[in-house]
Order: C-alpha cells, then sequence, then structure tokens
C-alpha cells in the first residue's frame, strides 16, 4: 500500500508509466503522446516520411516484406476524445501507413490488431484479423474506459474474418463497416457513417496489379538461377549452346507472366488466368522465334520445343497471379488448375525433351 | 472494364426462408454481388462472387453458405503437395495473396 501511495504522488505519476501500446522511440511516425485512464496512448502523424516511402518501395520488391510491421494496440491522431471515432485496421505498416495519410485533420482512435503483419483483407481470410483478436484488444487496451461510445468502424475488407455481431455479443461494441479504400474514410465519416456502393466495390485498376508484379518477378528470379545454373552445365557438353537468344527467349516469358498478362489483365480475351498468360507467352515465343529466324528446317525442333515450353511457362506464371488478384475465387482457381495443371505440365515436358534433343545432337 | 472470372464454379447459396432482410451480407461484399428488395436479400450476380465468405461470416441467421477460400493458384499447388487444405500462408515468402 505505502509503495502505491509513494508511487503515485504527485497525482497522474502513474499514468505516465503506463504504456497502452509500446512504441519505438525513435519511429517518426510517433509525435507524442496523449493521457488516457488506461495510460498513455502514442499520438501519430498523417506525414509519410522519406523512409516510410522507401520502406514500402521494398515491401513491393518483396525485401524484408514478412517483417514490416508495428506493434498492436491503440494509437490517437489529431487530439481525440471520449466522443471520437475509432477505426480498426492491421499491424502491417504499409496498411498503417495507407491509413495514416489519409486521415489529416481527423481526431481519431485508431485499433491495431494484430494480423502478424499481413494487409487487411488477407489476414482477414486467415482469421488474424478476426473476431477473438479484435476482442482481446478491446479488453486489453481498456478502450471501453476510454471511449464513451460503443461504435467501431472496421474496414470492409476486414469482414472475411469478422462476425459481427459475435463481436457486439461479446464486447458491448457494434461494428460498422467502413469503405474499401482508405481514401474514403473522411467522406464516410463525414456523411455519418453511410458508403456508397462506390466506395464498398472492390476494383483492380492497372496500377494495383502493377504495384504487385516486382513481387512476382522478384520470386521467380530465384527459380530462373536454378535454371541458367542447368542450361550452364548442358552447355558443357551441347553441341549448340544455350546463348544470348535462349536467355532472351526464357526472360521475356518469364516477363510475359509476371508482368505484362497481370498489367494487361482485363483486356485479354478469355477468363482462366492460365490461358491468358498462354495466348501472351505463345505471342512472344512465335514473334521471337520468327524474329531470330529459326522457323527452317534446321531449328524446327527448337522453334517447337520453345512453342511447347515457353507459353507453358507464362501460362503458369500467370496461373499464379489469382493469389494477387481481387475477383478470382477458390472454386474457380480449383476449376482452372484441373485443366492447366496438367497441360502445362504435358507441354513443358515435350519442350524441354525437344530442346534438350536439338542442343545435344545439333 | 469489368474483371469477371470464371463462369458456374461459385458454391453461394442463400437460404430465402432463414433470411430477413437485414442486408449485412449486401454492406460487406466487396462485389456487389447481393441486392436487398422488399425485405429480403436476392443474389443478383453469383458469378461475381469470389467466396471470401464476409456475408455468410457476418449473416447473424446463417442463411448464407459458401465454401470460403483462398482463390490462389499457389496456395493450391502447396496444398496438393503437402496433403493439406490450401491455405494462404505467406510466410514461406513468394507469391501471396
Amino acid at each position: 500500500m505505502n509503495k502505491e501511495k509513494s508511487c503515485c504522488s504527485p497525482v497522474n505519476a502513474c499514468y505516465a508509466e503506463v504504456l497502452v501500446t509500446p512504441h519505438n522511440q525513435k519511429d517518426e511516425w510517433v509525435t507524442g503522446e496523449i493521457h488516457t485512464s488506461q495510460g498513455s496512448v502514442p499520438v501519430i502523424s498523417t506525414d509519410i516520411s522519406f523512409e516510410d516511402t522507401f520502406g514500402a518501395w521494398k515491401v513491393r520488391w518483396g525485401i524484408g516484406r514478412m517483417n514490416y510491421r508495428i506493434n498492436p494496440g491503440l494509437y490517437a491522431l489529431g487530439q481525440p476524445d471520449h466522443k471520437s471515432p475509432v477505426l480498426v485496421s492491421a499491424n502491417y505498416k504499409l496498411t498503417f501507413d495507407a491509413l495514416r495519410k489519409e486521415l489529416s485533420g481527423l481526431h481519431c482512435w485508431i485499433l491495431i490488431l494484430d494480423t502478424k503483419g499481413i494487409n487487411v483483407w488477407c489476414a482477414a481470410g486467415k482469421g488474424t484479423f478476426g473476431t477473438d483478436e479484435l476482442v482481446s484488444r478491446i479488453t486489453k487496451t481498456g478502450l471501453s474506459e476510454i471511449v464513451s461510445h460503443k461504435t467501431l468502424v472496421l474496414p470492409q475488407l476486414g469482414a472475411p474474418g469478422v462476425r459481427a455481431h459475435e463481436v457486439t455479443r461479446r464486447t458491448g461494441f457494434s461494428v460498422v463497416y467502413g469503405p474499401i479504400r482508405a481514401h474514403d474514410i473522411k467522406s464516410f465519416l463525414d456523411s455519418g457513417f453511410k458508403a456508397t456502393q462506390e466506395m464498398r466495390t472492390v476494383k483492380f485498376t492497372v496500377w494495383d496489379r502493377l504495384v504487385l508484379t516486382p513481387v512476382e518477378l522478384v520470386a521467380t528470379t530465384k527459380y530462373s538461377l536454378m535454371v541458367f545454373g542447368v542450361f550452364f552445365i548442358i552447355n558443357l557438353i551441347a553441341a549448340r549452346t544455350f546463348g544470348l537468344a535462349d536467355f532472351i527467349a526464357y526472360a521475356g516469358a518469364v516477363v510475359t507472366g509476371t508482368v505484362v498478362t497481370p498489367a494487361l489483365l482485363p483486356i485479354i480475351p478469355g477468363r482462366a488466368f492460365a490461358w491468358k498468360g498462354w495466348l501472351l507467352g505463345l505471342l512472344w515465343t512465335a514473334g521471337f522465334i520468327w524474329f531470330n529466324g529459326w522457323f527452317v528446317p534446321e531449328f524446327l525442333l527448337l522453334a517447337i520445343g520453345y512453342l511447347l515450353v515457353l507459353p507453358s511457362l507464362s501460362a503458369f506464371l500467370a496461373m499464379n497471379f489469382t493469389g494477387s488478384s481481387t475477383y478470382t475465387s477458390f472454386s474457380g482457381v480449383i476449376r482452372e488448375m484441373k485443366i492447366a495443371v496438367p497441360l502445362i505440365a504435358l507441354s513443358s515436358i515435350a519442350g524441354i525433351l525437344l530442346v534438350l534433343i536439338k542442343s545435344l545432337s545439333a | 472494364m469489368k474483371d469477371r472470372y470464371l463462369r458456374n464454379v461459385a458454391t453461394l447459396r442463400l437460404l430465402d426462408e432463414k433470411c430477413f432482410g437485414c442486408g449485412r451480407c449486401a454492406e460487406v461484399c466487396p462485389h456487389r454481388v447481393f441486392i436487398v428488395e422488399d425485405k429480403k436479400v436476392r443474389i443478383k450476380d453469383k458469378d461475381g462472387c469470389m467466396e471470401c465468405g464476409a456475408c455468410a461470416k457476418n449473416c447473424p441467421v446463417n442463411a448464407i453458405t459458401v465454401k470460403a477460400g483462398v482463390g490462389c493458384a499457389y496456395a493450391v499447388i502447396m496444398g496438393w503437395l503437402t496433403g493439406s487444405e490450401p491455405s494462404c500462408d505467406c510466410s514461406g515468402g513468394g507469391e501471396c495473396c
């Protein structure tokens, strides 16, 4: 008792010691702290620094992507009070930055769930942006003592992980699903929690698609190095060695599958991603073979071999982009793969055999 | 240009007799699959469904069923190889949802 008393005088000294959300003092985006009955809450900036921009660029290229996260907990933006709205989000730093930069001039609380550094939509699919985590985070932060209202604003894309009525039953907080894009939050709040149909519809613009392609390209490059290793070994015994033209043919098929197909996605005829990739891969391969003058009897084996293997490679890589898309269903992907995977495998094996025969026998 | 995936594959079902038209499903659906009419919800665009499961999860009377899963070929391949349910476990690096 005595010890506590001495600690707690002067009044409020204890509050300064208790952190609702621990944070790194070096983080530029924390500008101060706000004192609440539950302890001090970090106040965050709406400005994006060079470090934030550079960090975003790095994760887009797959560098440190799985560990780009902030501490979960409660944050304050502006000077919120007990009546200010509570926005819920994920602890992926890219998500957090995309949210806070849209909130300048607002006064609100931001409750960050521990999604293991994954964005809201993917985390909701996995269940880490979910009912249990939300309920426990509300309890841990003492949110019901900090705000006097009983409303949480969740991103709409968090809905696959959260059972709104169960959150209400367990915590008393009602869940309002806000707009999909952070950009629309201000007008959503200004209009008294009304989201238009447009705000509720997910899009997949050419820019949305292009920012996802570097990660695909980097992932493929790792496997490509192995392919080049095999080329090199074969060259030691080959009658026709692999050269620059073969490298360009291969690299072109990779870029067609990982970058060009995603970029042109809606305008390529057909619906299945593997088909779209195969079609563009065929155009690329046929064009390149023609350009090299390989459509002659001497190179026919090589030409047919590449026409079998390279479009299949583009098809496979394009098929993997289903995981990045915003509109492919599980059942659809299964349907597509049951047809595409055997065809890709057969075509690739046949193609590789023909190319090898040409290389080794010339 | 509207993004459309394969036709007639979505596993989305709506049990009409349970539905009381609260419209929560229409609110959370990112592809505007549902429409609320006369205090009843109707599936307007089944082929637009990406099986994210948001509607079923948030339906207070469990009137919606859908086999929710990750629409991700990489996850499916890993599922086939490891003999487990496809999961969007991105921590292995490489591709992710």
